[in-house]
């Protein structure tokens, strides 16, 4: 076993996906793709670093209702990610059936 | 009714509590009890007195019973099964109508289909398998007080499971030090903890200062990894007014959850301070200590189906359900069907799942299974699968028994889980990959491999005692 290691300082987190390392255009697609069976309207937003905690973020456009491809999102998520280059970008779905969103994840981030 | 003249004497309950012709109305509420009878007692009779004296019956003929329409008001004993695989027991179905019950009130129900009957001397033994609600009586009760979709919105989580700890050990943690455990799980990122049950307000710890404690550790945690957090601060109490007044500083300090145990404190305390979460805005998290007394045995007590949904009725949401795969008994198809039962709109009758009824719920929250027990970084592909996103996995000894101490435990918890739910998005059978998606996502989490190694032989691989009998 190997000896205890100290834990590190806290840091800044994002929610759903923050412990993983950040996810490759490749992976993010099978997430749209996933999103898109489930029957939910994929959406972006995005923000300033500082505003992170904040429940609402600015909305992208709109929703991408009804949208069945996953090329179309990625090049969304792309167009925001240039339009607002110091922001933080998330990929979101909201399910009509809930109320609720289905997922929420960060892809974008600057400086990591 | 005219024409009925008294006469005093016993007749056999199936004369008046038997009727096979019956066919239940939508509004009666609905009872499957498993029974084994006393030697020499037929079925139809036992299932009768069952019915007769979980509803208006008595022993003995009383002329009162000729003041009243004795006929609309009795329970009836409408059909009998046999238990498969079972020549001792067998299952009565008793409708009862929906006016002998109060409405909104679960306790009023529970004193009637399991009072004096489960006493009663010509039954050798006697099981409340399932209940269903009419839509109608479900209406009357408050139910969750926020619900999952509420719950989900309030701490900003989406697309995962939310996760747990019960703080150890369970008894004899000073205020601050137990302060200082929660600390290091939520900053190693955790999404709550909590009071283990029987933390109430001891001499080594009182109530008011782990409050005090607890919340300064959410907050400050909260701050610095930008997530929201939370801790079940258990208002359990002696009595009703010293519950409120926890709740009310709990409430005070900005604490977004408290905690009850709702069997050992009770269904009145517990739909009281449910409605007081749904007045206060805080969500409520339920235990459920006694409830094996109740439900373990397969031929007495209370089917852990019935007391769920008793429970998402009195309100609460959280509720624990099992793990199916930690320490803790759990049938796999079972736990399915009782978990259905907390969080879905509409549970058709499925008897592969243990369920006897269609239970419609129509706009009552759901309530969010929680599963905690002996379960640990190698049970989470699993718990990905059986419970999906809608749930709460709690790791206590599997956080806190890390090799480097409890913030090391979260984030090795966290990586596996957000692990497994970004394999299962891609496609992959999370179950049955299990071991090549965990190994995977160590490499990049040294605190995940150190959880790995730790844990890599623990199982509980026990029969289970309560089966289904299909």
């Amino acid at each position: 076993m190997d000896e205890i290691r100290p834990y590190k300082a806290t840091e800044l987190k994002g929610e759903t996906f923050s412990y993983l390392p950040p996810f490759t255009p490749e992976k993010i697609r099978k997430h749209i793709a996933y999103m898109i069976a489930q029957g939910w309207n994929p959406a972006i937003e995005h923000t300033e670093p500082e505003k992170l905690f904040s429940n609402f973020w600015y909305l992208w456009k709109l929703p991408f209702f009804g949208e069945k491809s996953v090329e179309k999102v990625m090049a969304e998520i792309d167009e925001c990610h240039r339009a607002n280059s110091g922001h933080i970008v998330r990929l979101t779905a909201f399910d009509n059936y809930t109320q609720c969103r289905g997922t929420a994840f960060i892809v974008h981030r600057p400086g990591r | 009714m005219a024409g009925k003249t008294y006469k005093a004497g016993v007749k056999d309950y199936r004369d008046s509590y038997w009727t096979p012709e019956y066919i239940p109305l939508d509004t009666d509420l609905l009872a499957c009890f498993k029974i084994v009878a006393q030697d020499g007692v037929p079925h139809e009779e036992a299932a009768a007195a069952v019915a007769a004296e979980s509803s208006t019956g008595t022993w003995t003929t009383v002329w009162t019973d000729l003041l009243t329409d004795m006929d609309y008001y009795k329970g009836r004993a409408y059909r009998i099964e046999p238990v498969p695989g079972d020549s001792t027991a067998f299952y009565a179905f008793v409708a009862y109508p929906i006016e002998l019950f109060e409405e909104g009130s679960v306790v009023n129900v529970l004193t009637s289909l399991v009072g004096n009957v489960f006493g009663f001397k010509a039954i050798r033994s006697l099981r409340l398998e399932d209940l269903r609600f009419p839509i109608a009586y479900v209406m009357t009760c408050g139910g969750p007080p926020n619900g999952i979709q509420v719950e989900r919105d309030r701490l900003n989580k989406y697309g995962r499971a939310f996760l747990g700890c019960t703080i150890k050990p369970k008894l004899g943690l000073s205020a601050k030090n137990y302060g200082m455990a929660v600390y290091e799980c939520l900053r190693g990122g955790l999404d709550f903890t909590k009071d283990d049950e029987n933390v109430n307000s001891q001499p080594f710890q009182r109530w008011r200062h782990r409050f005090e404690f607890v919340m300064e550790a959410v907050l400050k945690a909260q701050g610095e990894t930008g997530e929201r957090k939370g801790h079940y601060l258990n208002v359990t109490a002696a009595t009703p007014e010293e519950m409120y007044k926890r709740a009310e500083f709990a409430k005070e300090l900005g604490a977004p959850i408290i905690m009850h145990d709702y069997l050992t404190g009770g269904l009145c305390a517990n739909t009281g301070l449910a409605n007081w979460c749904r007045d206060n805005g805080i969500l409520l998290h339920i235990h459920r200590a006694m409830h094996a007394v109740l439900d373990r045995n397969p031929y007495h007590g209370i089917h852990f189906r019935v007391l769920t949904k008793v429970l998402r009725l009195s309100g609460g949401d959280h509720m624990h359900s099992g793990t199916v795969v930690g320490k803790l008994e759990g049938d796999r198809n079972a736990t399915l069907g009782w978990v259905d039962l907390m969080r879905e709109s509409f549970v058709p009758e499925n008897r592969e799942r243990g369920i006897f009824f269609d239970q419609d719920w129509g706009s009552m929250p759901g309530v969010m299974p929680v599963a905690s027990g002996g379960i640990h970084v190698w049970h989470i592909p699993a718990l990905v699968k059986i419970f999906g996103d809608d749930s709460c996995l709690q790791f206590g000894g599997g956080t806190l028994g890390h090799p480097w101490g409890n913030a090391a435990g979260a984030t090795a918890n966290r990586v596996a889980l957000e692990a497994c739910t970004d394999a299962r998005n891609q496609g992959r059978d999370v179950e049955r990959e299990g071991k090549e998606v965990l190994t995977e996502a160590a490499q990049h989490s040294p605190e995940l491999k150190v959880a790995m190694e730790t844990w890599k032989e623990i199982k509980f691989e026990f029969d289970t005692v309560d089966k289904i009998d299909i």
